[in-house]
């Protein structure tokens, strides 16, 4: 899942702002520096609804480096370390 | 003819409403037990269907798939596929869905239906659903899943009748021969297939209101904000803590009254002799330590059923994440460890909301350094005993700063432990990173939270009180036996096996600055930490034991040097000097092993620090 064609900027949800909306462009498992392996991470975005096309909102931030963040995913809230957010590439 | 057991499994993710699903069909006819070598919490209830089919209903623990990626998802997996060790394979699993968020579970179902076990798909919590506009075509879905689907509302009174028609439906025509199984682990690409399939099924079958639910978002603007949020946090603990200890004291009070009044009664009847002593001292005694600490459990148990069902319990774990993180604690830990400061029981047991094993053993394995109240009545005999009640620095008592220095202490080597175990100990388990559903906020149920209290109150009595209460009869045995001779004017424990162990010990603590008589006291003080302060009435031959606590402190301020009271408190702060909370770990974690690992170190902690405090206390001349 690489579309770079794709001109529009995109960004790794990690470093996104609060209130920023946009749509999952794709997953980058190797980027995330996470604990987790790269299949293991994208298994578990996925199965919390992070797939292409989910449109995704920071709803909130933690006190400490705005860290965690809590994202609207469609219709579910989740929240999540800015770590493993940097899978998830968005526009 | 009787027909067998009907065995039915619940599936679902987190927060699909599984658990009062459960409890609707169940009621009070539950089970709670631990699955064999795990510390998974097995819930088992039991029903009749309308047709009057006797069934067994058992709730797995919720999972996003069949992935298995801690020991809970394992279990969920391996029993719906008829693998779990013991367990019957489920002739029909309800896989539940909570209907205002169905993205995640159409998933799962989608997956589970591979397994070939006969499935329906139950949409839960329908009538929030209904009341927030969204509307799901339940006929068309069950087409495309090829699954039945039936809705229902587990909170209300009859909200299950549909369920339970179709139940009775499917298991009168259930095929005998069992169904092919094709389910393997799906790779990343197959599961991302999986969820476009069931966003296809979504968009064909459900439709949505534009906007979301307008109560969450208004209450997560207040609770989730970064400086608001922490104060909520703080005033709902504040609240919390009070209710542990004000509320419960009259009830623990009482409790207490009623049982040395008990032992008051048997000590009347009876004539003097070893049953006197054993119902008094080792039966009445022992288990009613136990039971005063009921109160505190129900109440703990109370405010944490409550902030679940509430949807609160992720939030406070999102808020804690990042400030208890430096410390190698996951965020949903924060709740345990405050509810350890009451008593080490219930914060342990709590620890169960921990869903991954690597934290929650490191929660449950630094829970007893937090300073739990059975430590206060000893602190306070040794403070107000040898510290002088004065200011210092003109406005603060130097009795309240040793107190305070004590909790600190405790505190403080719990954040230390817990990074020296994430460092050396648990380095080979997979740190769970923080990726947590943060679900709509729910008014919680009377129904459901009494039916959580009333569970693991009883899960306290039974299982910890067989474990607890054994340990009470072997304390009191080594405190009576072998009885003093007769005519002896001693006390009578000087003569106990005890006394012997006290006085072998007695050389090995010599160095931290204890005498004979504590090393004694410190033994039946492992029944309870409070009980050492009536042991110490006992061996320093005070009459009058527990209501004397004011004359033990006047007759150790002249046998006992500074430096000896200060080791005593270091001692106190981190010594593994409570049976109850070891049985606790050994049942909690499954494992004598992780018991061992807790006393163990919590020993060594205890006798180096006093060993610390008393040289240097000697040293500043306070020997």
């Amino acid at each position: 899942m690489t579309d770079t064609t794709d001109t529009r900027s995109h960004m790794p949800l990690g470093l996104a702002q609060r209130g920023y909306t946009g749509v999952i462009q794709h997953l980058a498992a190797k980027q995330a520096g996470s604990a987790l392996s790269d299949v293991e991470l994208e298994s578990r975005l996925i199965e919390l609804g992070f797939v292409e096309g989910a449109r995704v909102e920071i709803l909130h931030e933690g006190l400490v480096g705005g860290d965690p963040i809590a994202v609207r995913v469609d219709s579910i809230t989740i929240a999540v370390r800015r770590r493993e957010a940097m899978a998830i590439i968005v526009a | 003819m009787e027909l067998p057991l009907l065995h039915l499994a619940l599936v679902g993710t987190p927060n699909s409403g599984k658990t009062s699903l459960f409890n609707a069909l169940t009621g009070s006819r539950q089970k709670v037990a631990n699955y064999p070598g795990v510390t998974v919490e097995r819930k088992e209830g039991f029903f009749v269907t309308p047709l009057g089919r006797q069934v067994s209903v058992v709730d797995l623990p919720g999972t996003y798939s069949l992935r298995g990626r801690s020991p809970d998802e394992e279990i969920t997996r391996d029993f719906v596929l008829g693998k779990a060790t013991g367990e019957t394979v489920p002739d029909l699993v309800l896989c539940v869905a909570d209907s205002t968020n169905l993205r995640l579970t159409i998933r799962l179902l989608l997956e589970l239906k591979r397994t070939g076990r006969p499935m329906i798909l139950v949409l839960n919590m329908f009538d929030i659903a209904s009341r927030r506009g969204i509307t799901v075509d339940v006929e068309r879905l069950a087409k495309e899943l090829g699954v039945p689907v039936v809705t229902s509302i587990a909170v209300r009174r009859g909200g299950t009748a549909d369920l339970l028609a179709l139940t009775d439906e499917i298991s009168a025509k259930l095929a005998a021969e069992p169904q092919e199984n094709s389910w393997r682990a799906l790779s990343v690409s197959e599961l991302r297939a999986t969820q476009r399939e069931a966003d296809r099924i979504i968009a064909d079958c459900v439709s949505l209101p534009a906007s979301p639910d307008t109560w969450t978002a208004r209450i997560d603007a207040v609770v989730l904000h970064p400086v608001a949020g922490l104060i909520v946090l703080a005033l709902i603990l504040f609240v919390m803590f009070q209710a542990v200890f004000a509320w419960a004291k009259p009830l623990m009070e009482l409790l207490q009254s009623g049982f040395d009044v008990l032992g008051e009664f048997v000590h009347a009847t009876l004539p003097d002799g070893l049953l006197q002593s054993f119902l008094q001292n080792g039966v009445i005694a022992g288990v009613g330590s136990v039971i005063v600490f009921l109160p505190q459990i129900i109440i703990i148990f109370l405010f944490i059923l409550l902030l679940e069902d509430f949807g609160y319990m992720a939030r406070a774990a999102f808020l804690m994440d990042r400030i208890m993180g430096g410390a190698g604690l996951h965020g949903r830990a924060f709740i345990p460890l405050l509810s350890s400061f009451a008593c080490a029981i219930p914060g342990i047991m709590a620890t169960r909301v921990i869903d991954n094993k690597r934290d929650r053993l490191t929660t449950i394995l630094i829970a007893p350094l937090m300073t739990c109240s059975a430590r206060i009545p000893v602190y306070t005999l040794i403070i107000s005993a040898f510290i002088p009640a004065r200011d210092v620095w003109g406005f603060i008592n130097l009795q309240g700063l040793v107190m305070f220095g004590l909790y600190a202490a405790g505190i403080t080597s719990a954040l230390v432990v817990s990074f020296l175990i994430k460092f050396f100990m648990l380095r080979d388990f997979a740190p769970a990173p923080f990726m947590l559903e943060l679900p709509d906020y729910k008014m919680p149920r009377l129904k459901s939270i009494a039916i959580g209290i009333y569970t693991r109150a009883k899960m306290f009595l039974v299982r910890a009180g067989t474990t607890i209460f054994s340990m009470m009869v072997l304390i009191w045995f080594l405190a009576s036996f072998p009885q003093p001779p007769a005519g002896s004017t001693e006390p009578a424990i000087d003569f106990s096996l005890a006394a012997m162990i006290g006085m072998a010990l007695a050389p090995l603590l010599a160095p931290v600055g204890f005498n004979w008589q504590i090393a004694v006291a410190l033994i039946p003080g492992m029944a309870a930490r409070e009980v050492a302060v009536a042991a110490l009435g006992t061996v320093y031959a005070i009459e009058g034991g527990k209501e004397a606590a004011e004359q033990i402190g006047q007759v150790l301020a002249t046998k006992w040097s500074l430096a000896t009271a200060l080791s005593m408190l270091a001692w106190y702060i981190f010594a593994p000097q409570c049976a109850s909370t070891l049985a606790v770990i050994r049942r909690e974690t499954g494992s004598w092993g992780w018991m061992g690992v807790t006393f163990t170190y919590m020993l060594v902690l205890a006798y180096a620090a006093s060993l610390v405090t008393y040289n240097v206390a000697v040293a500043l001349a306070a020997g």
